[in-house]
């Protein structure tokens, strides 16, 4: 039920920003700062999500070693991805490490 | 006229939008795999696919389901990270503002990243079309069936192997994210912006309702935006020397 609710809402807070514009027509304005400020929003997210997937896997302390397979892999994506800017490359160069690092090389 | 009838203008649309379906279709099953392996029951993803249908979000706040974070926190970043659309809108406003009001709405719901590519590329090369409309429904339902359709099929993938989850699935997520991250971060303020969200989310991780996520957008936004006025700056004081 909780999970309803929270996929209600973000429905709503969705179509309200993508059809707003489309409905108020030219009475709606827009800063500039605010048209700024939204070009950093895609790179800050990510990062921020997924920097302590990648260096805390347990959700405890740091896990800086060769041992964490999700740091192993997501070194190897973030080279590959600058290497060559493809995207279905870095996943599965990613993930690829990620399996074979867990199961090949730590043996889990 | 290069679409005489509104068929072969939806048409057109759907068919411009094809490498876009290509593209999305390993975010769409990995979305799905990822709703199904968290707490949601698979309905429940259908639903977010087919109610949000803006693929980031729906991968943060599956993300963020995960982790047990308050409500309030997930409408937030919903809403932050969906705010783009409001440029595409604008961006693409000349062009619907003489249609109904069904119509604007129908096409605002419709609007990704996608689709507001194909658009944009399209109304500069065919500003006065009659049909453009019937182009851009064209482009934005077959980027909804679409995404419907691999949302349906990453849940199918994830509920018949659950133990997915404990091989370390969420990995999938970050791999996702770094390929949509890594090509941006070529510019100085892009990079640092990431930079500071990082080291925020990082040191910030144990505020309660993951408002150190929150709190890291804001920091990695103000430096991305400090960085780029200094460099706009530099470059005017170089131009008058």
């Amino acid at each position: 039920m909780m999970y309803t609710t929270m996929i209600i809402g973000m429905a709503l807070i969705t179509v309200f920003i993508k059809a707003a514009i489309f409905m108020l027509g030219e009475r709606a304005a827009f800063p500039i700062w605010l048209k700024e400020a939204l070009a950093f929003v895609p790179v800050t997210v990510l990062t921020a999500i997924i920097v302590p997937m990648v260096l805390a896997p347990h959700g405890q302390d740091i896990e800086l070693s060769w041992r964490n397979p999700q740091l192993v892999a997501a070194i190897a994506a973030v080279l590959v991805c600058a290497g060559t800017r493809r995207q279905l490359l870095t996943i599965m160069v990613g993930l690829a490490v990620f399996f074979a690092w867990q199961f090949g090389v730590l043996g889990r | 006229m290069p679409h005489p009838t509104s068929l072969s203008s939806f048409a057109a649309g759907a068919r411009d939008t094809l490498p876009m379906l290509v593209g999305a279709a390993p975010f769409g099953v990995i979305f799905g795999a990822l709703a199904a392996a968290g707490p949601l029951a698979p309905w429940q993803g259908q639903m977010m696919s087919l109610g949000v249908f803006a693929g980031s979000s729906q991968f943060i706040a599956v993300g963020l389901a995960a982790g047990q974070v308050g409500l309030l926190v997930i409408w937030m970043a919903t809403f932050i990270v969906n705010l783009r659309h409001m440029l595409y809108a604008a961006t693409l406003l000349p062009h619907v503002s003489h249609l109904p009001a069904r119509w604007r709405f129908l096409l605002g719901f419709l609007l990704t990243d996608e689709t507001f590519a194909v658009m944009n590329a399209y109304y500069l090369k065919h500003a006065h079309e009659p049909n453009g409309h019937w182009y851009f429904l064209g482009s934005g339902l077959s980027m909804y069936g679409n995404w419907q359709l691999w949302t349906l099929a990453g849940l199918l993938f994830g509920t018949a192997f659950p133990q997915l989850q404990t091989l370390g699935l969420d990995f999938a997520m970050v791999a996702t994210f770094i390929a949509i991250v890594v090509p941006q971060l070529f510019r100085l303020p892009q990079l640092a912006a990431a930079v500071a969200a990082g080291v925020f989310a990082w040191f910030l991780r144990d505020l309660p309702y993951k408002l150190g996520l929150l709190a890291a957008i804001m920091a990695g936004v103000g430096v991305g935006l400090a960085l780029s006025h200094w460099q706009a700056l530099q470059r005017s004081a170089r131009r008058k020397a």
